[in-house]
C-alpha cells in the first residue's frame, strides 16, 4: 500500500510478529502496549458497571437491582477503575513508553522487572476478576472494617490479595522509573532539561514506591482477620476500625496523586506542544509536583473529618489540605500563562488539555470546599464528593490520558487517526461529563447521599440528566476505541515528528525503533526549546517541514 | 564507551558495567525504602496497641521463648558476618570462600527458620493462635487484648520468616551463579545487592526481637 511507504524499514512492532515476542518482550514500548490493552480492557469492565448504576438511578425506586446489587455495582465500578485503571493508565502505559524515549535511553533500568509489573498487574487483576464473576463485593472500594472483615458475605478475600498482588506491580512501575531517571539519562540531559512529564512521573514513582506498601499490608491485614480471625481492626479484641481507615488513607489519597501528577506531566507537554512556547516557570512546575507528591502524604486525615478524629487534628488536616491546593494552582496559572500570547493551535490533544484545565479547576476548587471542616460535614458521603472527585479523576486524568494518548499515537502506532472524528470525539466526551457530573454537585449540596439505590423523587430531574449525561459519555469514549484501532490499519503516515513538536521522542522515527534511537543522542537544549530547536532539526527531517 | 570489548554480563541498554551496577544498587536501596514503608504500617499498629495496652502485651510477650528468641538473634546476626564475608571474597574473586559463605549464610539462615517454626509449634500446642481457640489462663483478664498481641506477633514475625525464605531462595541463585563463574571480581554486584536485602531482613529482626519478646523484662 502506498501510506506504508513512509513508515521506516525497521522499528519496534515488526522486531517480530509471533505471541511469544510480545508475552516474553522486554521492551519498554511493547510492554506499553501490552498495559494499554490492560488498562483499556478494565476501563470497559468498570464502565460497564457504571453503566448499571446510572440506569438504576434513572428513576427515584430502587426498580432495576436490589439493594445488594447495587451495593456491589459501586463497589466493583470502584475497584476496577481505581486499582486496575486510574492508578496504572498514564504512568505504565504512555510512562512505560515514552520515561526512555524522553530521556535518551535504550530501554528502562530493568527490563525483565518491568515485564514482570505487567504479570503481577494481570494476575492481580485475574483475582479481583474472579472475585467478581463469582458473586461480587460489596465492602466499597474502600474497604472498611468491620464490615470488610465481620460482616460481609461476599468475595472480600480474593479481591483484596487482587488488589494486594496488583500493588507490586504499582512498585515495581515506580522503582523503574525512579532508577531509569537518575542513572539512564543521556549526555547532556541535565535534571533541568527534562521534559516536565519526567518530573511528574518522578514525582509519582515517589509515591507509589512510598505509599503502595502500606495499602498492601492493610489490605493484607485486612485478608488475614477475616482469613484466619485475627484481630488488628476488631473492636471485640480491642482493634480500632478508625485506625484501618488511617492506614487506608495514608496511601489511598496520595494514590490520588498517582493518578492526578502524570495527568499534569501530560498537559504540560501538550500545552507547550500546541502553543509552540516553552512551559511558563518550568522549574515551579517541576518543583510543584515534588511538592503535590510530599504534601499529598500528609493529608489522608480529611478523609475521616466525620470519622471521630480530634478536632485538632481534623485542623492540621483540613490546613494542610488547603496547602496542596498551592502547587495545584501554580501548574494551572503557569499553563495558562503559557498559552497567553502562544501561537495556539486546535488539534484533537490540545482540546483535551484545554478541556482537563478546567475541569481540574472545577475539581480542585471543590476540593477546598471539601478540605474546610465545617463544610465537609455538611456534605460527606453525599454526591457532591462523587462529583468532585470524577471531576478529578475523569475530567483530569482521563482527559489528559486520552489527550496523551492521542498526542503520541503517531509515535506509537507510526500512524495517524481521523482528525475530525477526533475533535468530535473530544468535544462529545467534554459535554457528555460535565452533563454527568455537574447535577451531582447540586444533588449532593442538595443532600443525596451516596451508595443509594433509591432516592426522594425531587432528586429525579438533575439523576436523569447525569444518566443522559453518562449515555453521551459512554459514547464519547467509544468513538475513540473505533477510529484509533481504524487508524492502525488505514491510518496514513505520521512521519517523525506529525506536531512539530520538540523533545527526543520527535526526533526518531514513528514508530521508533527496538533500541529507541540509532545512535545515543547528545542534549544541548533545554526541554520545549521551540525558539531554537525547530528550526534547526526541522532540517534533518526534509520529509516533515 | 566501547573501547574495551564488552563484557558478557554487560546488558543491551547500558553503556557501561559501571552504570549497570549504580542502577541495580538504588534499584536495591529504593525496593529496602518500600520495604521500610511496609513492616512501618505494622510497626506503626504495634506501637499504637502496645500504647492502649501496655499490660496485657507485656502479659502476652512472657509467654514467648526469650532463650529461643536470644540463640535466633544471634544466628541471624552471625549470617550477617557470614554475608558481609561473601561479598568481600566476591569483591576479590575469590570464588572458593565465596562458595562456603554463601553455604553458610543459607544454612544459618535455615536454622533461623527451624528455630522459628519450633516456637510457633509451641504456641499452637499452648492455644496462643488468635481466633476462637485462643486461650490465655494465666492472666485471663488479659485475654482479648492478648489476642492483639498475637495476632501482631504471628503476622510481624511470619511476614519477615517469608522475607527469610526468599533470601535463602536469592542465595540459592547466588550460589548457582557463583558456582558457573558468572561472579567475577569485576560483576559480583549481584552478590553485593543480594546483601543488601539480607542485612535489610536482618535489621527487622533487630527491630522484632526487643519488641515483641523483651517487654516488661528490664523488671
Amino acid at each position: 500500500m502506498a501510506s506504508t511507504a513512509l513508515l521506516p524499514r525497521r522499528h519496534y512492532l515488526n522486531d517480530g510478529y509471533g505471541v511469544k515476542s510480545w508475552l516474553l518482550t522486554r521492551d519498554h514500548k511493547r510492554i506499553g502496549l501490552l498495559y494499554l490493552a490492560g488498562v483499556t480492557f478494565f476501563f470497559f469492565v468498570g464502565g460497564a458497571f457504571a453503566v448499571l448504576i446510572r440506569l438504576e438511578l434513572t428513576t427515584p425506586v430502587g426498580d432495576l437491582v436490589t439493594d445488594e446489587t447495587y451495593n456491589k455495582l459501586f463497589t466493583m465500578h470502584g475497584v476496577m477503575m481505581v486499582f486496575f485503571f486510574l492508578i496504572p493508565a498514564i504512568p505504565s502505559v504512555l510512562g512505560n513508553f515514552l520515561v526512555p524515549i524522553m530521556i535518551g535511553a535504550k530501554d528502562l533500568a530493568f527490563p525483565k522487572l518491568n515485564l514482570a509489573s505487567w504479570y503481577i498487574y494481570m494476575i492481580g487483576a485475574l483475582f479481583t476478576m474472579y472475585a467478581i464473576v463469582t458473586g461480587g463485593l460489596d465492602t466499597g472500594w474502600t474497604f472498611y472494617t468491620p464490615f470488610s472483615t465481620v460482616s460481609s458475605t461476599s468475595n472480600v478475600i480474593p479481591a483484596a490479595l487482587g488488589i494486594f498482588i496488583t500493588g507490586f506491580s504499582s512498585i515495581l512501575t515506580g522503582l523503574n522509573f525512579i532508577v531509569t531517571i537518575h542513572r539512564m539519562r543521556a549526555p547532556g540531559m541535565t535534571w533541568f532539561r527534562l521534559p516536565l512529564f519526567i518530573w511528574s512521573h518522578y514525582a509519582t514513582s515517589l509515591i507509589m514506591v512510598l505509599g503502595t506498601p502500606v495499602i498492601a499490608i492493610t489490605i493484607l491485614l485486612v485478608a488475614a482477620e477475616r482469613l484466619f480471625h485475627f484481630g488488628f481492626f476488631d473492636p471485640a479484641v480491642g482493634g480500632d476500625p478508625v485506625l484501618f481507615q488511617h492506614l487506608f488513607w495514608f496511601y489511598s489519597h496520595p494514590a490520588v496523586y498517582i493518578m492526578i501528577l502524570p495527568a499534569m506531566g501530560v498537559i504540560s507537554e501538550l500545552v507547550a506542544a500546541f502553543c509552540r512556547k516553552p512551559v511558563f516557570g518550568y522549574s515551579f512546575v517541576a518543583f510543584a509536583s515534588l511538592a503535590i507528591a510530599v504534601l499529598g502524604f500528609l493529608v489522608w486525615g480529611h478523609h475521616m473529618f466525620v470519622a471521630g478524629q480530634s478536632v485538632y487534628a481534623a485542623l492540621i488536616f483540613s490546613i494542610l489540605s488547603f496547602l496542596v491546593a498551592i502547587p495545584s494552582a501554580v501548574k494551572v496559572f503557569n499553563w495558562t500563562a503559557t498559552m497567553y500570547k502562544g501561537s495556539v493551535s486546535w488539534e484533537t490533544p490540545m482540546l483535551y488539555a484545554i478541556g482537563f484545565i478546567g475541569l481540574f479547576t472545577i475539581g480542585g476548587l471543590t476540593g477546598l470546599f471539601l478540605a474546610s471542616v465545617g463544610l465537609d460535614v455538611h456534605v460527606t458521603d453525599t454526591y457532591f464528593i462523587i462529583a468532585h472527585f470524577h471531576y478529578i479523576m475523569v475530567g483530569g486524568t482521563i482527559m489528559a490520558y486520552l489527550g496523551g494518548l492521542h498526542y503520541w499515537w503517531p509515535k506509537i502506532s507510526g500512524r495517524l487517526y481521523n482528525e475530525w472524528l477526533a475533535k468530535f470525539s473530544a468535544l462529545v466526551i467534554f459535554l457528555g461529563f460535565n452533563l454527568t457530573f455537574f447535577p451531582q454537585f447540586i444533588l449532593g449540596y442538595l443532600g443525596m447521599p451516596r451508595r443509594y439505590h433509591a432516592y426522594p423523587p425531587e432528586f429525579q430531574v438533575l439523576n436523569v440528566l447525569s444518566s443522559a449525561g453518562a449515555s453521551i459519555l459512554g459514547v464519547g469514549y467509544l468513538i475513540p476505541m473505533a477510529y484509533l484501532m481504524w487508524s492502525l490499519r488505514y491510518g496514513r503516515a505520521a512521519g517523525p515528528n506529525p506536531w512539530g513538536a520538540v523533545g527526543l521522542e520527535w526526533t526518531t522515527t514513528s514508530p521508533p525503533p527496538t533500541e529507541n534511537f540509532t545512535e545515543t543522542p547528545e542534549v544541548t537544549w533545554d526541554a520545549y526549546d521551540y525558539q531554537s530547536t525547530v528550526d534547526s532539526r526541522q532540517s534533518t527531517f526534509p520529509a516533515e517541514s | 564507551m566501547s573501547e574495551l570489548i564488552q563484557h558478557p554480563a554487560l546488558a543491551h541498554h547500558f553503556d557501561s558495567l559501571e552504570q549497570q551496577k549504580e542502577a541495580s544498587t538504588l534499584g536495591m536501596w529504593v525496593f529496602l525504602v518500600t520495604e521500610v514503608l511496609f513492616f512501618g504500617g505494622l510497626f506503626a499498629t504495634y506501637l499504637i496497641y502496645r500504647n492502649w495496652y501496655p499490660d496485657a502485651f507485656a502479659a502476652a510477650s512472657h509467654e514467648l521463648d526469650v532463650t529461643l528468641g536470644t540463640i535466633n538473634t544471634v544466628v541471624l546476626i552471625t549470617s550477617s558476618l557470614t554475608m558481609a564475608l561473601a561479598v568481600h571474597a566476591a569483591q576479590l574473586g575469590q570464588r572458593r570462600l565465596l562458595l562456603i559463605f554463601l553455604v553458610a549464610t543459607m544454612t544459618l539462615g535455615a536454622v533461623f527458620l527451624g528455630i522459628k517454626s519450633v516456637e510457633y509449634y509451641h504456641k499452637f500446642a499452648e492455644h496462643l493462635i488468635p481466633g476462637p481457640g485462643f486461650q490465655f489462663e494465666k492472666e485471663p483478664v488479659h485475654v482479648r487484648h492478648a489476642q492483639l498481641f498475637f495476632s501482631l506477633y504471628f503476622v510481624m514475625t511470619g511476614l519477615h520468616a517469608l522475607h527469610m525464605v526468599i533470601g535463602i531462595g536469592i542465595m540459592l541463585v547466588m550460589w548457582w551463579w557463583s558456582w558457573r563463574g558468572t561472579i567475577t571480581a569485576e560483576y559480583y554486584s549481584p552478590i553485593e545487592i543480594s546483601g543488601l536485602y539480607w542485612h535489610f531482613v536482618d535489621i527487622v529482626w533487630i527491630f522484632l526481637f526487643p519488641l515483641l519478646y523483651l517487654i516488661g523484662r528490664h523488671a
